[in-house]
């Protein structure tokens, strides 16, 4: 059987090309700007290649999909340190992609000692993109009580106003902690790493393919990570009861959020930020902006980290189907960042809709995977539609990719489609339409400056919206 | 496709209940003449309860199922149980504070993740805690109800350990060891592990020789704890009152004709107790075990209160008791089947079944094509006179019955033989 291998996405990409050069691969076109996730091997035609999220690939080589990966030792140790039955075994430190994961603070001098913590009868709040080392961070450092937000990335705009700790990767010089973070300890040093499946190493001749890599000779190289730009941005935020909080999505929802508010009149200095800055100012008097991602965002509104925040409806959906009962709800339509959510199988499936997909599957006796971003939509999606035995994989993006080999349904969302039909795949459902919205919490008692000022946001964005 | 049970969990059949019935049923019995109460706690409770005492191990608490409920966004998670005394010290502090003693009993399952799914994730177990005591009476009173529980069940040659928290304690404290460190370096000292040993004996030399008569020997009354006294009165003046507590249990003990083995070494995990630790083998199978956790209730926001427990593990139990014979009405199952289908029939059986089942007997009206060959007794119902008829299918006995009282007459005369 040819031998299978998941390669990194992002940071990791230009490396790895560069590794897998030298070792004579050619691969056809493996590089920031390819157009398929999907690689062909000039040395090694039979080769089943295939491009994912970092994050994704010690999940795809621990449950067999692949036989080797290459990623940082973060997300292997984030998979193992929950789950450590599965764990991958770790072949060969490739040495580049260097950095270190931090327990970070603010600056602001509330805690003296990460031990101190301890003894906190205080629930603490810990953010980061790795939740699973921060629980058993927590649980080692023998916390009382601790709650892990998992978020999807920003981890470092958090604290100290929403959160007591970040778990935040770094470069391997805790210097270039910023946003005002100071590391209290460095809990992980990574790199990029070849790993195999445990069933694979023991069982299938992977000679010939590890005979290549061995004779790379490697250079320790780090590389200049967004969290290497200075801390120069930072002034703990003030906040009183008449305070509004604001967040604003950072990556590319970015471009349409500027618009908006230059119509709405709302000045927000230094946003997007070129050098990572998190907290930009505003001309509204009363009002903390912080920038964080759009994921995130319907969670903290519910924690009350935030009173109002500029996300999709589709991120919004996701987190009411996790918590039916949570307080957040939409209050202004932008109709701006319209995608369409839908579900999409492989192309050459005999089902058009969603009910001919179930009796497909009724059929074959099949269980369905699932593969989302949308966890919770997926999941509500199976139940609802009756799946049988299902089970979701998460991922964090190039979802489209994981047809046919890794997953047989995706809960994907797509501005024209092009990228689904790319991929050989046909939508057989659309679950709604989502557009950029204002969000905020209901039933919050608030002062009646603070309910002033959050009807006067609404109101400037509202109009906003309406105008052309 | 196939029903496939879950990885790690476990049926109980209609034998292995009987089995369970048997054990709950021989521990309830024993708690409730003893003058303890039964309580239940829910199967979920916040996690922090867990965390926030910090008796559980990380690992321990590394293996827990836990999650966020779907009310959870404030990021609180829930756990479902993975022991049973938390629970129920939670309970007190909520609805009984002012309860002092209060004897309490549950039967409940935990849950611990294991690894490899080869053994139960889900487990059973029979608790004991008496709160607001602090006596060496009630520490004797747990071990003696345990022990009477198992004996209720037929288990004989049972084996019982005894170690002291307290006493292992002031010995890692000697070495200067803080309370974070020292659960860990007992097991490591338990485990042989010869670099810890070596510094241990180079920073402290005078207490690192007491390890071996401390560890290694095992005593079977109370003159061992004594001949102890004499090693740790010099080196370790904390150990006193300790050992002393340790004598007085011991010696209660013996005096009410309890047999032993003090075995300090069998104290590994004490990081929950306090005090006196028991546990209860056989056939080096442990049965189940407790002690004294003085600290715990304060430690979960209740009032400073003492407290000890034990608990018996009823899968454990399950495979080693032996069943007695099946016995009372269960050997005298009847069927009753009804000749013809007018309702006048099927209304005189379900008559006549009513009035067996108040006399005790265990009484089926038959359905459909059901085998008979599992019923000591057949009953025919039919309109016409005689109205029972009634085969002994042990002895092939044939008779016949014209009213319900008559039928009853002789199946009393009858059952049993």
């Amino acid at each position: 059987m040819a031998v299978r291998i998941a390669l990194p996405k992002g940071k990791l990409l230009d490396e790895t090309a560069a590794f897998l050069e030298k070792a004579g691969w050619q691969l056809n076109d493996y590089s920031q700007t390819m157009r398929n996730y999907r690689l062909k091997s000039a040395r090694f035609p039979e080769m089943l290649i295939k491009v994912f999220q970092e994050k994704d690939i010690p999940i795809q080589v621990a449950i067999g999909n692949y036989d080797l990966g290459i990623c940082g030792l973060e997300w292997i140790e984030e998979l193992t340190s929950k789950y450590a039955a599965s764990a991958p075994v770790r072949i060969r430190n490739l040495g580049y992609g260097k950095g270190a994961l931090y327990i970070a603070a603010s600056r602001a001098p509330k805690i003296s000692a990460i031990k101190d913590l301890s003894m906190e009868p205080d629930a603490v709040r810990i953010v980061s993109e790795y939740p699973n080392i921060a629980e058993s961070f927590a649980l080692n450092l023998r916390l009382r009580r601790f709650g892990v937000y998992p978020v999807w990335g920003a981890a470092e705009a958090y604290p100290p106003e929403n959160a007591t700790l970040a778990l935040v990767a770094g470069d391997t010089d805790e210097k270039s902690l910023n946003n005002g973070l100071k590391s209290f300890g460095k809990v992980l040093d990574f790199s990029a790493y070849l790993i195999a499946n445990r069933t694979s190493w023991q069982q299938k001749d992977l000679s010939e393919v590890m005979g290549t890599l061995e004779n790379v000779q490697l250079e320790a190289k780090e590389i200049p990570g967004a969290s290497s730009i200075p801390s120069i941005h930072f002034t703990p935020q003030v906040i009183d009861k008449d305070t509004v909080r604001l967040a604003l999505p950072d990556g590319h929802a970015q471009k349409h959020t500027v618009q908006l508010l230059n119509k709405a009149g709302i000045q927000v200095d230094d946003y997007p930020s070129k050098t990572g800055n998190r907290r930009p100012t505003t001309n509204l008097e009363g009002v903390v902006i912080k920038v964080i991602r759009p994921q995130d965002m319907p969670l903290q509104v519910a924690n009350d980290s935030f009173d109002l925040a500029i996300t999709g409806i589709d991120w919004l959906n996701d987190h009411l189907d996790a918590f039916p009962s949570s307080p957040v709800q939409a209050l202004v339509d932008f109709k701006v960042s319209r995608v369409k959510i839908v579900a999409a199988v492989a192309g050459d499936v005999p089902a058009d809709n969603i009910y001919d997909y179930r009796q497909f599957c009724q059929k074959n006796a099949s269980s369905v995977r699932i593969a989302s971003e949308y966890i919770n939509i997926a999941d509500k999606y199976a139940r609802d539609n009756r799946l049988g035995m299902y089970r979701v994989l998460p991922t964090w993006g190039a979802t489209e990719a994981f047809i046919p080999e890794d997953a047989d349904i995706l809960i994907e969302n797509t501005e024209t489609g092009s990228t689904i039909a790319r991929h050989n795949l046909k939508i057989i459902d659309i679950l709604f339409e989502s557009t950029a919205h204002l969000i905020g919490a209901k039933n919050r008692e608030y002062s009646a400056v603070k309910q002033t000022r959050i009807a006067n946001i609404i109101n400037l964005l509202s109009k906003a919206a309406e105008s052309k | 496709m196939r029903v496939q049970k879950c990885k790690g969990t476990c049926d109980l059949t209609t034998e292995e209940m009987r089995r369970f019935r048997l054990i709950e049923g021989a521990f309830r019995d024993s708690c409730i003449k003893w003058g303890y109460q039964e309580v239940r706690t829910p199967t979920i409770e916040y996690l922090h309860l867990f965390t926030s005492t910090g008796t559980l191990t990380p690992n321990t608490l590394g293996k827990v199922y836990s999650f966020l409920d779907w009310d959870g966004w404030s990021g609180e998670r829930v756990v479902l149980r993975p022991e049973g005394t938390i629970p129920t010290v939670r309970l007190y502090i909520d609805e009984m504070a002012d309860k002092k003693p209060a004897r309490l009993f549950y039967v409940i399952n935990t849950f611990i993740f294991e690894e490899t799914g080869k053994e139960n994730r889900e487990k059973w177990q029979c608790g004991v805690e008496l709160i607001g005591a602090d006596s060496v009476t009630a520490d004797v009173e747990l071990i003696t109800l345990s022990l009477e529980v198992l004996k209720t069940l037929g288990l004989k040659n049972v084996e019982l350990k005894l170690s002291h928290a307290g006493l292992i304690r002031a010995l890692l404290t000697g070495f200067g060891l803080s309370p974070e460190e020292q659960g860990k370096v007992f097991d490591q000292i338990l485990d042989g592990d010869v670099a810890v040993l070596s510094r241990l004996k180079a920073e402290t030399p005078d207490l690192a020789r007491l390890l071996t008569p401390l560890l290694e020997m095992k005593g079977s009354n109370a003159g061992f704890l004594r001949n102890l006294k004499t090693l740790f009165s010099r080196d370790l003046p904390d150990f006193i009152p300790e050992l002393d507590n340790f004598i007085a249990v011991a010696e209660l003990l013996t005096e009410i004709g309890v047999k032993y083995r003090i075995d300090i070494a069998s104290g590994r995990g004490f990081e929950y107790y306090t005090g006196m630790i028991f546990q209860i083998f056989k056939d080096d199978v442990k049965l189940g075990g407790g002690g004294r956790y003085n600290a715990l209730i304060p430690l979960m926001g209740g009032e400073n209160a003492p407290a000890s427990g034990f608990a018996l593990q009823m899968n454990t139990l399950m495979n080693i008791i032996e069943m007695p014979p099946q016995s009372g009405p269960e050997i005298n199952q009847i069927l009753m089947t009804v000749t013809g289908d007018r309702p006048e029939a099927v209304k005189s059986a379900h008559n006549a079944a009513d009035s067996l089942r108040k006399d005790g007997f265990i009484v089926s009206v038959k359905v459909d094509n059901e085998d008979k060959s599992e019923y000591k007794w057949l009953i025919e119902v039919s309109e016409a006179a005689p109205e029972f008829v009634i085969y002994n299918q042990t002895d092939k006995g044939k008779q016949t019955a014209r009213t319900i009282g008559e039928l009853l007459k002789l199946l009393g005369e009858k059952s049993g033989s």
